[in-house]
């Protein structure tokens, strides 16, 4: 801490030498801890969760040929090039678990917090910086736990991403659930320790650490959207913990939580009393919490991003504070719209199906406000943008469908189906995945000091777009077919027989779509190299990131911290020649601040 | 294989495209042109990723058309094969249809907006932070028409949980093991034996746990095929011996989990037999498409020396629809609806428990 002590005095006097370890690995400046964090959360682990659904995907395409890849890559699990059924779920499960915890969680989260809070809030640093530093390295040994259960001789866990015991708790009922569950559930108990730490600094930096003239009402949406994730985080992770270690003493040491009455291979089990249900509601309190964990820190980078590049006021400030605050407060409070028909109690179905489709009144304000605010606007078409619109479509094309999940009367029909494997993927996996590269091309000059190649940005949207279009769209109508998700084949229903080209259909779209972030992936890192070299404020910004020193120093800040006088959304405002006015400018007299 | 060759070769064209714009490039930069090498979108990429905008609509636009042509007669909101199916498509097709409305309007305005306003040098946007009016109608038109929905959906809701245990009802319990299903008639008495998994005794083929001590067992009725008599209500209890499976039904609109420790239930009243649904006009169609693929398909495996695939007769069926393992696809069970003549002399051959039981000595 006694560094940031000198840093108050606004003077820059010395650093504390730095080594190669201090700074690059073991380091405490948020700017590294970030892109840490995209690197192992967003990189590595979305490279193999991308991996993964492309081998799921070709199954589903070509169930009964032979596939070299997938005797290349998964070997022994593929004899013959033919994949394995437990393995099928083992990547079912896997994907779904680095996807959402550890992409899209820690990942967006971690990299974009921990990068823009200080940045944005005018802070020299996060509250405690070794906070910081542990919950990265939390989460790295995570990281290391979850991708070692890949490796492990019986496979990883293969219970669903939902983990619902018994299936997860016994060693009996598949392979998966032995020595590859016990790692996912260390490995989920660290992540989430680390979710913790983080989420406490970035709660406590804040309340505690903006900058003079910076009120709660001045901060950009970013922050505000960070900021409720992460008290989401901290109210929903530690249930989600208390699920994982009452599991672990069922697994381990016989008690009987989520078990009773159990016959499995010729044996009867001594569990008894136990009730799997009492799982799904601990676990789905964190659950569907954590679908909001997800999607509002990608909501907060759209909105900064909508409102840069179409050089406009983000429509109703005010109005997206209060529909986060909403869809926060909501999302704690509808959990059992997961379980209408787990044999629940029909009247809770009845409350939560009320809760749950009142979520759709913040959220249609949302989206109504991002196309307010295109309207009249002067759209500079970067990649960012064409990120931050398509967010917005898949958003409503993939929320809509909640009206049908989220209506226990209908949730009967289309439950487990493909119906919902289309809508989560396009309400929360691809928006949220959009926000992220939104994030990552709009910031990508603050994190590296240079701009990303627009061209190939380009390309990488427009052919992203559509295949997240063409792979989840038909997915609701073989949904509504009543095909069910997780087989690992549909031969063995004929009935399903006339769904089986739409399945090809949809593979040959998710394969290009993952193909195509080869692209991305290009100019990522030829970027971080040979990029143009960014300038001070490269897309006329109004927030305070774009008044920090373009090479990263400690304290962010060559001299003094800038102060704020306005809000960060003072785009084309009448009066100025520029068509921004950044938040360190003094309002003029008799300006009115909005 | 084809596989690979298809990635390579994707590979392939898209480094030659890369290599081919550098080329293009490179040529302009010795023609002496001058190249906006900023990275920063100008007039040009506006316009032309604002008409792209505009393509992207039609896409979306197009895929719509395409699937709702492809699959019109939705499997899961046509032809309900229960009572309370009928109420659920009628709800389920309203609310298709705002979804559809919504839909097609935003992403219009989304989409249009993003092209109209396309940015220009020299242009500004206008300041334009909120407007009350405007935010509150569109706060309150969701809010009401949500009201409406939500309403309807708890009606529904209330409707198809209703069960009602009046002596009309047949009781048939559906019992999950990995990766079968069992069905058990009450028999005569219409109330099924107590069981318990503690009391499965497999080498006297007690294979669901059934107390032999309790009376209402003795005429249970064990089957791997579910009968149910047309238009007469049947109360499902569901029980699992060993993880999480559940029950789905979906030409009958049903579907309940089937949890160990605990029995759930749910009440349906199936209204279109087998045979009745075999000749509705969207089965006979879809039997046959099925057939056209299956015999394509068998062209194949003769080349290949392999046992041809079955033509396809419809029959509905019950699928397990919670992960439960190894074989979780292949876990089903065929349902019969038939005329309560039919049913009668069907479960007259069944064996009861009493006498299914194997003596030991």
């Amino acid at each position: 801490m006694s560094e940031y002590i000198e840093f108050d005095k606004d003077h820059h006097e010395h650093h504390p030498k730095e080594t190669f370890i201090t700074k690059w690995i073991f380091s405490q400046d948020h700017k590294m801890i970030a892109k840490q964090y995209l690197f192992t959360g967003v990189i590595f682990m979305g490279i193999i969760g991308i991996l993964m659904s492309s081998l799921i995907r070709m199954q589903l395409a070509w169930p009964e040929e032979p596939n070299v890849i997938f005797e290349f890559l998964l070997g022994k699990w593929a004899p013959e090039g033919v994949m394995d059924a437990d393995i099928y779920l083992a990547l079912v499960t896997m994907h779904g678990t680095i996807m959402v915890f550890f992409v899209l969680t820690a990942g967006l989260s971690g990299t974009f917090s921990n990068l823009l809070i200080p940045l944005q809030l005018g802070a020299r640093d996060m509250a405690t910086g070794f906070l910081n530093m542990i919950a990265y390295w939390l989460f790295f040994i995570s990281t290391v736990l979850m991708v070692a259960s890949i490796f492990v001789e019986a496979g990883p866990a293969a219970a669903g991403w939902t983990i619902y015991p018994p299936l997860s708790a016994l060693e009996l009922a598949q392979p998966g659930s032995g020595l590859g569950m016990t790692l996912w559930l260390i490995s989920m108990a660290v992540f989430i320790a680390s979710s913790l730490l983080g989420s406490l600094n970035y709660i406590v930096t804040i309340i505690n650490l903006r900058t003079k003239g910076m009120s709660l009402t001045r901060m950009p949406l970013t922050i505000w959207a960070f900021f409720v994730t992460a008290i989401l985080g901290v109210i929903s992770f530690p249930v989600l913990l208390s699920a994982a270690l009452l599991l672990i003493m069922d697994r381990s040491f016989g008690t009987s939580f989520f078990l009773s009455d159990i016959f499995i291979q010729g044996e009867v089990l001594h569990y008894q009393g136990g009730s799997p249900i009492l799982f799904e509601h601990l676990f789905w309190f964190l659950g569907h919490p954590e679908v909001y964990i997800v999607l509002l820190p990608a909501l907060g980078i759209a909105s900064e991003v909508i409102a840069t590049h179409s050089r406009k006021p983000i429509f109703g400030y005010k109005a997206m504070i209060m529909s986060i605050l909403a869809i926060a407060f909501l999302s704690v409070v509808v959990w059992g719209h997961h379980m209408f028909i787990t044999g629940m109690n029909p009247f809770l179905g009845s409350v939560f199906t009320f809760t749950t489709l009142l979520i759709a009144i913040p959220s249609a304000v949302k989206a109504f406000n991002y196309i307010a605010t295109l309207w009249k606007a002067n759209i500079q078409f970067n990649p960012a943008m064409l990120f931050a619109i398509a967010f917005v479509s898949t958003f409503i094309t993939g929320g809509l469908t909640g009206l049908i999940l989220g209506d226990s009367a209908l949730d009967i029909n289309v439950h487990d189906t493909y119906f919902v494997v289309a809508h989560f993927h396009l309400v929360m996996g691809i928006s949220a995945l959009y926000g992220m590269l939104a994030g990552i091309y709009h910031w990508f000059p603050k994190l590296f000091g240079r701009m990303m190649n627009k061209n190939l940005g380009y390309i990488h949207f427009w052919v992203t777009a559509v295949c997240a279009y063409g792979v989840f769209f038909p997915m609701h109508f073989i949904g509504m077919a009543g095909l069910p998700r997780r087989y690992y084949t549909n031969s063995n229903f004929p009935l399903f027989d006339d769904l089986a080209d739409t399945n090809t259909i949809i593979t040959v779209f998710a394969i290009t779509g993952a193909l195509i972030q080869i692209v991305f992936l290009y100019n990522f890192i030829h970027s971080i190299f040979y990029g143009k070299k960014a300038s001070q404020n490269p897309w006329n910004s109004t927030t305070l990131e774009w008044t920090a020193s373009i090479k990263h120093i400690h304290g962010n800040w060559q001299g003094k911290i800038p102060e704020v006088y306005r809000w960060p959304y003072d785009y084309s405002k009448p009066g100025y020649k520029e068509d921004f006015v950044p938040q360190h400018i003094p309002l003029k007299k008799g300006e009115e601040e909005y | 294989m084809i596989t690979l060759f298809i990635t390579l070769i994707l590979i392939f064209i898209s480094i030659a495209i890369w290599q081919m714009i550098k080329i293009f490039d490179l040529t302009r930069a010795l023609k002496g042109e001058k190249i906006d090498d900023s990275q920063i979108a100008n007039d040009k990429d506006n316009r032309v990723n604002a008409r792209l905008m505009l393509g992207f609509l039609a896409f979306i636009y197009g895929i719509t058309i395409i699937c709702i042509i492809k699959y019109g007669h939705f499997p899961l909101i046509t032809d309900a094969a229960s009572e309370h199916g009928v109420k659920s498509d009628t709800l389920m097709i309203s609310t298709l249809g705002l979804i559809f409305i919504v839909q097609t309007i935003t992403q219009f305005l989304l989409h249009y907006f993003a092209y109209k306003y396309k940015g220009q040098k020299g242009n500004k946007a206008l300041f334009y932070t909120d407007n009350h009016k405007l935010e509150i109608i569109w706060t309150i038109i969701p809010a009401i028409v949500l009201t409406g929905f939500i309403t309807y959906g708890l009606l529904t809701w209330a409707d198809v949980m209703n069960i009602s245990q009046d002596d009309d009802v047949m009781v048939v319990e559906l019992y999950a093991q990995q990766f079968n299903w069992k069905a058990r008639y009450a028999g005569n008495d219409n109330s099924l034996g107590k069981s318990n998994v503690r009391l499965i005794d497999i080498d006297r083929a007690n294979i669901l746990g059934i107390d032999e001590s309790d009376p209402n067992a003795s005429d249970d009725i064990i089957t791997t095929e579910l009968h149910l008599p047309v238009n007469k209500p049947v109360l499902f209890k569901m029980r699992s011996q060993d993880v999480l499976h559940s029950a789905y039904m979906p030409h009958f609109r049903a579907q309940m989990n089937c949890v160990p420790g605990m029995v759930t239930q749910f009440l349906l009243t199936p209204t279109i037999t087998t045979e009745e649904m075999r000749n509705t006009p969207n089965m006979i169609d879809k039997v046959l498409t099925i057939n056209q693929i299956r015999d394509e398909k068998n062209k194949k495996l003769i080349e290949k020396g392999e046992e041809p695939l079955d033509p396809y007769d419809f029959d509905y069926v019950l699928l397990c629809n919670k992960i439960c393992g190894k074989s979780h696809y292949n876990m089903q069970m065929k349902i019969i609806v038939e005329s309560q003549e039919d049913f009668d002399e069907w479960i007259s051959k069944q064996t009861i428990f009493k006498n299914s039981l194997i003596a030991q000595n």
